[in-house]
């Protein structure tokens, strides 16, 4: 019979974990309650609100919709990593200076959908940016002031490029 | 701990994931996930066992054989999205693909497993009865092939046995006057259909032959249109044959918490005058 508990050992923001994790643990419960990150919020748990949103491998994927036991030898970023780097710095200041955020708990999964799509080059539409981020809900910004931060960085980092 | 316990199993063939199913009566296998996890995680499911089917090789394809379009079943939607055998052979699954889920979902969901899982407002499903494909299933006797026509029997219910595992989807690749049309509507961009259609025809003078219009969202499967197919094949797509073929949609939704049935029944008037536009675009 298989396990109901397993090893696994991932690389999380670099730094190579290793843990006995319980099959049915999802990769977001892992990341909060196991390794303390709790940055990666816990919204809807049915992939719905993406306020889960991780990086695995380079793709941005819903913490809720993975288990822990499936990233065995994976490569996982959280926004602790994200941010840390300096990556998402740009963005980070655009959301505050444009008041992207108000009561912030989208906001991780909101950053890390954003860089996914900004990491791809070039200056995306609005309607573009929108559709990149329409499974990211915020509750409290009406999401103008949002793609306006997105947008705004975007242009900013084609510009730096020129 | 959100789901019920239960064990995992990561499977590097065929062979034993079948094995396993017909030892594990209440095993269910783990494709993307991006479905059945969500399920777990509500307890609307409590499987006893996962067998994780990622680690099997060759499953993960794309390739044009003849005139055909192979999919492995767990082809990932982002990776459909991103190809050019996709775009170029089989452009109904292109035009759908943007629709499913969010970028995040498309980068884990498979192919194989929305086929597989057969929710009644999914785009494949629909797709590929639109495009009359077929799937591949292996069982503990082998190797079987199933046209879609036969696949979906109810909701969230397919032709698939206990011990099958779903291994690719194969579609007629388009020609060059093969027509195809997509479009649905959601009340965000991403989620599921309140109504859907999925249609291909063949382009036939100044009108459509062939024409296989399929609705989702409208019933306990994707289904077929097939009084509106007929009403709109046959002569040149004009306001009055469009009427028609709007005022023939043999389609019986139920009221469910998205839309009213009459609701629904007036969107799939509004996709079909949509997707009919498409059907006359050529292919580029």
């Amino acid at each position: 019979m298989s396990d109901l508990a397993l090893d696994i050992s991932l690389t999380v923001n670099g730094e190579t974990v290793r843990e006995r994790v319980e099959a049915r643990q999802t990769l977001v419960d892992f990341l909060r309650e196991d390794l303390s990150l709790t940055g990666s919020h816990i919204g809807c748990e049915h992939g719905v609100c993406g306020a889960c949103t991780v990086r695995v491998n380079g793709e941005i994927v819903r913490g809720c919709l993975m288990l822990a036991v499936q990233c065995d030898g994976a490569k996982v970023e959280t926004i602790e990593g994200i941010s840390d780097s300096g990556e998402v710095a740009d963005l980070q200041s655009a959301f505050e200076q444009r008041n992207a955020l108000q009561c912030g708990y989208c906001t991780p999964g909101m950053i890390a959908a954003a860089q996914d799509l900004l990491k791809r080059g070039g200056v995306p539409s609005r309607d573009e940016i929108r559709e990149h981020l329409s499974g990211n809900y915020c509750r409290c910004t009406g999401y103008h002031a949002i793609v306006d931060a997105v947008e705004a960085v975007a242009r900013a980092r084609a510009g730096g490029k020129q | 701990m959100k789901p019920a316990s239960f064990a995992y199993k990561k499977t590097r063939s065929l062979e034993e994931a079948v094995a396993l199913l017909g030892e594990h009566k209440d095993a269910r296998l783990l494709a993307g996930g991006q479905s059945l996890i969500a399920t777990l995680n509500m307890r609307l499911s409590a499987p006893n066992l996962l067998i994780d089917i990622n680690g099997i090789g060759g499953l993960n394809g794309i390739a044009k054989r003849g005139g055909t379009v192979e999919i492995g079943a767990l082809v990932r939607h982002a990776q459909a999205e991103r190809s050019e055998t996709i775009a170029r052979h089989a452009p109904l699954i292109a035009r759908a693909m943007p629709h499913i889920g969010h970028v995040a979902i498309r980068n884990r969901g498979t192919l194989g497993g929305s086929i597989a899982f057969a929710d009644p407002a999914a785009e494949l499903p629909a797709c590929l009865m639109a495009l009359d494909g077929e799937v591949d299933a292996t069982g503990p006797k082998g190797k079987r092939t199933i046209k879609a026509e036969g696949f979906f029997k109810g909701l969230f219910e397919t032709a698939l046995g206990p011990q099958d595992v779903l291994t690719a989807i194969r579609l007629p690749a388009a020609t060059a006057d093969t027509r195809v049309g997509f479009a649905e509507l959601a009340r965000r961009h991403g989620d599921y259909a309140i109504v859907g259609l999925a249609a291909s025809a063949r382009a036939d003078g100044k009108g459509l032959a062939d024409v296989r219009l399929s609705f989702f969202g409208v019933g306990s499967t994707a289904v077929r249109a097939r009084k509106a197919e007929a009403a709109l094949s046959g002569g040149a797509i004009d306001d009055k044959r469009l009427d028609a073929a709007i005022a023939a949609l043999d389609l019986d939704p139920h009221d469910d918490v998205q839309a009213t049935a009459a609701l629904k029944k007036h969107l799939a008037g509004v996709l079909l005058r949509r997707v009919a536009k498409q059907l006359l675009e050529a292919r580029t």
